[in-house]
Formats: C-alpha cells, structure tokens, sequence
C-alpha cells in the first residue's frame, strides 16, 4: 500500500515545475498527466473547478490546486528535506519572500512583455528585481534558502529560468547580469541543482509575435 | 488568559487586513499594542518595518525583525500559539482547502471591489458586479464545504477562513449600499448570510469592525490618491 500521487501538468509551466521540484526533492513518486489547455479534461474541471487550472495534485483521489498551497502541503506531509524552514519566525520570513515573489514581482514581469516593453513597466520591474538583488546581497549565500533551496528559491523558479527565455522570445532585455549580479548568479546556481535540472522543461522559445499576443492578453495595461 | 509577550500592530481602522490580525490576537486572548497610522502620511516606523511594501498591518514582536503581509502574521501567531484557539486546521488536507480559498479572497474576489471603485463605465460597473456575485455563490460552496455543516469555517468556533473574509464584511456592507446591489443575500448565500450575522456579533469581532464613517473616510481617501479612471 502506497500513496497514490497524480499531477496535472502542461509543458513548459514554470507553475508545474515548483511542484514538482518539491516533490523530487523529497524523492515522492508521482504519475504525470498532461492536459491540453485548450481542451481541458473533465477530471482538470472536476478537481479544479475554481481556477480550472493547471497544476493540481491529486493525493489518495483528493485534489489540491495552487502551485504554493500545492508546495506547503507537500512540505506539511513528508517531512524529507524541509521546504519551509522549522521555526516560526523563519518560516514567516520564507512565506513573505514567496508572496512577494508571487503575486508582486512575477506580476510586474509578466507586464514588461504585455505592454510590449513600456519604459513604466521596465522600471517597476526592475525595481522588484532590485529588491530580491539586494537581499541577496545583504543574506550573502548561494540561494535564498541558504546552501540549499528552500521555498522562496521554488517561488523564484520564473526568474531563474523562463525570464532569460521570455527575453529572448521577445528581444526585450532587462534584467542583465550588470544591474542583477547576484540574482543571475543565484540563477546560475539554481538551475544546476539536480532535482531542479530533472524538472525543468527545455528551453524552447515560441516565437516573437505569439508570445506577446499571449502576454498582451494577459498582462497587457489592467 | 491574557499575554503580554510584547507584540505591537501597526495599522488603522478601515484596513481589513489590519483587522484579520485584531481578530486572530483577539482569539487567541494576545494583548497588543496598537499604533494607528496615518496612511496619507507614513510614519518611520512603518517605512523601517515593511520597507518592501510600505502598508500595514506590521507585526512587531518583542525583539525580533518586524512581520508585513496579514495572511503571514495569521500562520505565525497560529504557529507561535498553536494551543490557545488553532486558527489552521492540523490536517494537511483541510490547511490547504483553507489556504486555498484565502488565495482565490485576496487574487481574485476583493480585487474586483477596487475594480469596481475605479471602473467609471456603467456596463462595466454591471458586469464587475456580476463577477462580484459569481465569486459570492463560490464563497457559499466554499462555506459549505470548509464548514462541513457548522457554524463557521473553521467549525464549532472562528477559524482561518472566518478571519480571512471576516474582515471584509464592513466593506461588503458599504459598497452593497452604495452600488444597491447585495452580495450576500439570504436566497442566493442562504449560509453566508446567516454566517454574516454570527461573525458580527461575535466577541473577537464584534469591536473591530470599522464604523461606517470610517470606512467613508477611506474610500474618500482612495478617491483622491487612486481616483477612478477617467472614460
């Protein structure tokens, strides 16, 4: 008897990816089932109603959706190789540095490439940058979870891999290794780290026009 | 049981977000200082704790490093006091259907208030509204689901989702009555609504609610720094 783990997937999800990292890390076996976005699958709207999104993990026929909710109860149910650290206080830390990253930075990002590299959205994203840069440099260690990644180093998987990506999809270039040292340092590091490397996708870079269609749609001006 | 382990809250009255940590240091009988912010002009307090964001509320707690972000305050006073009144559940399973659900409050449902505010379109106003009222029939699933058929989310008593969207009631009220339209009705919420009622008299609550004066302060506050767009 063992715990029956599925995860829905897409191709190329940074989303995805920070779930299965996590689980790799703490050497979990899991079955992959990849969904076609444009044509979901009734279990995706069935445990996903909400959001009818990818990823969700399925756990003994119950359904988690949300990549960091996802992460945090992987974390909260096997205990291998901490995610989040012990003590409440670090753990707060680890938690605000995550949100951050989550719903402030990767937000203002993504709106780099939705207004087609506007000079306000360029700025405000390189001014979240700067913020994780500079607590780089003041923590002075290889990953934001210290020798070793921990879940804001999971949260900041976009910037360490898909951002160069998105970059050259795009040709708009910002976040260089003169104004972001440490970050492009920490990303060096990150995407070395074996169970970080057995996860990610290839690199493959869809053309210039459909990626800031998409973008646009999406991130365009709100 | 009171504490007195030191704990100061950086916020202001019409902040909901300030409020879910009154309710939660209510629950749990943890005393606190409050220090009231002036939000149009920030103090070096503030500035100093939560240089990232710059908004309230900020925990401050004996002598370790400040803590911004309410829904991170709320998981470290649980996990700081895990047994004087839990807020989280301790299944894994019902921690992540309730974390769950505070995502989809804060992303996706209370964003679509301060959509509402600054959209000057009247259709468009109509159909923010719509969204609204779709987003309140999912928040009566989640109750019925989260509850598993008691009083509260979090059960017998207040919990983490009773916190999370507890603090929105007083601007549910006031932008019902300005917009004439209810969110939150006894035909389409049924449970919602009669749950609306216990958390407003309820002792960790009840005097934390801003007033409707309040409130109006703030939304006139909102109207001038972040007014509506223009059409």
């Amino acid at each position: 008897m063992g715990d029956e783990l599925k995860l829905y997937t897409v191709r190329g999800s940074p989303f995805v990816c920070r779930v299965e990292i996590a689980l790799k890390l703490k050497r979990i076996n899991y079955q992959i089932i990849q969904e076609d976005l444009k044509n979901k699958s009734s279990d995706l709207l069935n445990f996903n109603p909400v959001h009818k999104q990818v990823p969700v993990l399925l756990h003994n026929g119950k359904s988690i959706s949300e990549s960091l909710v996802i992460v945090e109860y992987i974390d909260d149910v096997w205990n291998a190789f901490p995610i989040l650290p012990h003590h409440p206080y670090q753990k707060s830390v680890a938690r605000f540095w995550a949100k951050f990253i989550d719903s402030t930075c990767i937000p203002a990002l993504f709106k780099v490439f939705g207004t087609n590299g506007a000079e306000q959205a360029i700025a405000e994203a390189c001014e979240k940058l700067q913020i994780l840069e500079n607590e780089l440099n003041v923590k002075g260690n290889k990953f934001f979870g210290g020798d070793n990644i921990n879940f804001i180093d999971i949260a900041a998987n976009v910037i360490a891999y898909w951002l160069g990506m998105l970059e050259e999809g795009t040709e708009i270039r910002f976040f260089t290794k003169e104004k972001f040292p440490k970050l492009h340092e920490w990303a060096d590091n990150f995407v070395k780290v074996e169970t970080v490397k057995e996860v990610l996708p290839p690199r493959i870079i869809p053309p210039k026009a459909q990626l800031l269609a998409v973008f646009k749609q999406r991130f365009g001006n709100s | 049981m009171t504490k007195s382990d030191g704990f100061k809250l950086l916020g202001t009255a019409a902040s909901p977000f300030v409020n879910r940590v009154q309710f939660v240091l209510n629950l749990k009988s943890i005393e606190y200082e409050y220090i009231v912010e002036n939000l149009a002009c920030k103090s070096e307090l503030l500035l100093t704790s939560n240089p990232v964001y710059q908004k309230v509320p900020v925990l401050i707690h004996a002598n370790k490093p400040p803590i911004p972000e309410s829904l991170v305050i709320i998981e470290y006073l649980d996990e700081m006091y895990p047994d004087v009144h839990p807020i989280l559940p301790s299944n894994p399973l019902d921690r992540a259907e309730n974390r769950f659900w505070a995502s989809y409050i804060d992303n996706k449902f209370f964003p679509l208030f301060e959509e509402l505010r600054k959209t000057p379109d009247k259709e468009e106003k109509e159909a923010i509204k719509k969204q609204i009222i779709e987003g309140s029939q999912l928040l009566e699933e989640a109750f019925v689901k989260v509850s598993k058929g008691k009083d509260y989310f979090g059960g017998d008593d207040a919990g983490y989702l009773d916190v999370v969207l507890g603090c929105f009631l007083a601007w549910v009220k006031f932008v019902e009555k300005r917009n004439e339209f209810n969110i939150i009705d006894e035909v389409r919420t049924p449970k919602l609504k009669k749950w609306v009622n216990r958390i407003w008299s309820h002792e960790a609550f009840k005097d934390v609610f801003p007033g409707s004066e309040t409130l109006m302060n703030l939304f006139m506050m909102l109207q001038t720094h972040k007014p509506p767009r223009k059409i």
